[in-house]
């Protein structure tokens, strides 16, 4: 059943996309894993954990349902239910998070979790813009209120940053310029991680598993897919045979239940 | 260890749990992972003669004591889903695993093209879905409420599936399924599957709404599991054709029910919500064990019990 949800804060990440903080945790989410939420008579859409404790989400306007979260003031409410799917689970003691585009969602969490247990952590971000770079401040503050909300410490005065965070933009407006793949390989050669934990767009992730098989680097990846029931039953979220297959994927893995984090150890 | 091979019509299956209808079986794919999670046969989702979307979401949720949905049959209509059917029936036939394919439609008529549509497929048995409770916006009151508009389906489906067996799926809100069972096996049901999920509604207090987009959906899981057992009991008492009994079964021990009440095979879906698709083999598994302790050897010695 859907739990009733408070919007406590608003913040604005960029020209599409907006952060929602609510009234209280999500209790036992994991990075990695979504919640369907549901606005009465506008519909129900899944969407990253970006946060626990609170729970928080971050929205890009993309169509109308999400418009009409964006349209949402502090102190209305959203109905989400979840946790659903399997999220990311730290392997290893140094981590490397590539995040494409709206991708980086469920990879601060991810980094506030690690950071929090005394792991290090590098971070590549790509985007088409520099316009698109989403959290790129938030992976490297140390500011306590910033870290806060994240995994319920809120005694935490200051926080351990990410070790390196790289920006690749397709147009060179920010940081470098080319494919997000480039900085992840340089990212490798510096310092080998334990693991790879991705979120972006599929060609990324099919680009990522490639790259960590040639390494044989074990590696996590959040993959996309139109999810209906979010409860591993009605079979709609099933990937392509194509991805499946570049990736090295099972058939018959339902990315709603199954994922959508697969690991590849 | 007791023997739990199940003799269904024609058809032999390993075990009696079958994956129901509309619950993964959307590809072959995910029809081949059913068997190969240890189902004794699977069946797919339902498809009618064209493609259709289906409800917006909220399409499902569990409300705690079962679950509600409205997936609104979605599906990609006759010609693709014989396609897929021929190609899940190649991969389950090594598994050994028999292909159920479900059938729906608006008329009569369409009843019977689509069944012959998808006889080419040459599934093991095809199963009548004449009662699914989420499309009356568009379908107006399901053929399963009554014996004449049910019996009429029967007949036209039977007159193009060749010698394929057909299951006819029937509705738990009528006043007196017995008598519908009766007329559709009148009409020439090799089998009935009892029962499709029961309408009802989910409304979220806070949010002042029902949760489905559709209102209305399909009750099923835990809640479903009583009123399903009475009606195969009820069935079973009054046709002597092989009943899948499917509704609100999560363990062995649901399954055992099931048999007892008069099933000859137990159909499985919404247990998979809380225990992964691996909840097919579990409960065949789970079923062998219950059977070892209470002392039966074999399913046909459940059903003699069943008659008592």
């Amino acid at each position: 059943m859907h739990e009733t949800f408070t919007i406590t804060q608003i913040r604005t990440e960029n020209y599409r996309t907006k952060t929602f903080v609510f009234d209280k945790p999500f209790s036992g989410a994991q990075p990695g894993q979504y919640v369907m939420a549901w606005l009465p008579d506008v519909g129900e859409k899944p969407f990253s954990i970006a946060g626990a404790d609170p729970l928080r989400l971050m929205v890009v306007a993309v169509g109308p349902f999400s418009e009409a979260l964006h349209r949402l003031d502090v102190g209305d409410r959203v109905w989400a239910r979840g946790p659903l799917g399997q999220g990311f689970a730290l392997e290893g003691r140094h981590h490397l998070l590539v995040g494409g585009g709206y991708g980086v969602a469920p990879l601060l969490f991810l980094a506030r979790k690690a950071v929090a247990a005394g792991h290090t952590v590098d971070v590549c971000i790509g985007a088409r813009t520099a316009a698109d770079v989403l959290l790129a401040e938030a992976f490297v503050s140390t500011d306590s209120t910033d870290f806060n909300g994240f995994v319920g410490e809120k005694s935490v005065k200051s926080v351990p940053s990410v070790e390196k965070l790289s920006i690749t933009t397709e147009d060179g407006s920010l940081g470098g310029r080319g494919l997000v793949t480039q900085a992840v390989e340089a990212a490798i050669h510096a310092r080998r991680p334990d693991c790879v934990y991705a979120c972006g767009p599929t060609p990324l992730l099919v680009a990522l598993a490639r790259l960590c098989r040639e390494h044989t680097l074990p590696h996590q990846l959040s993959w996309e897919a139109h999810m209906r029931c979010g409860m591993g039953l009605c079979g709609d979220c099933e990937l392509d045979a194509v991805t499946r297959q570049v990736a090295g994927i099972p058939a018959g893995w339902l990315v709603c239940k199954d994922g959508p984090v697969l690991r590849f150890a | 260890m007791p023997d739990v091979t199940c003799h269904f019509l024609n058809l032999t299956l390993r075990n009696p749990i079958i994956l129901a209808s509309g619950i993964l079986g959307t590809s072959a794919d995910l029809l081949e992972r059913a068997a190969r999670e240890g189902a004794g046969a699977v069946t797919a989702k339902s498809c009618g003669p064209t493609p259709r979307a289906g409800h917006p979401n909220p399409v499902a949720v569990d409300w705690g004591h079962g679950l509600i949905n409205a997936v609104g049959l979605s599906n990609p209509g006759a010609a693709e889903e014989a396609r897929m059917l021929a190609e899940a029936r190649a991969r389950l036939e090594p598994l050994g695993v028999p292909l159920i394919a479900s059938i729906f439609a608006g008329t009569t008529a369409e009843f019977g093209e689509v069944a012959r549509t998808i006889t080419a497929a040459r599934p093991h048995l095809i199963e009548v879905n004449i009662s699914c409770p989420n499309v009356a916006d568009e379908f107006g009151t399901p053929f399963a409420a009554s014996c004449e508009s049910a019996a009429a389906v029967t007949e036209a489906v039977k007159r193009n599936v060749g010698d394929i067996p057909i299951a006819v799926k029937l509705a738990p809100n009528v006043p007196d399924i017995a008598r519908i069972a009766a007329a559709v096996v009148e009409a020439g049901a090799d089998a009935i599957t009892a029962i499709n999920t029961m309408p009802g509604m989910v409304i979220n207090a806070d949010a002042g709404r029902p949760v489905l987009s559709n209102r209305i959906g399909g009750i099923s899981g835990p809640a479903l599991k009583p009123i399903a057992l009475r009606c195969v009991y009820q069935i079973a008492r009054t046709v002597r054709v092989p009943i899948i009994g499917t509704g609100g079964v999560t363990t062995g021990r649901d399954a055992a029910e099931m048999l007892l009440a008069g099933a000859t095979a137990v159909g499985v879906g919404s247990a998979m919500w809380t225990r992964g698709v691996g909840a097919l083999g579990d409960i065949a598994a789970e079923l062998a064990v219950w059977m070892g302790q209470a002392g039966y050897g074999t399913l046909e010695e459940i059903g003699v019990r069943s008659e008592e």
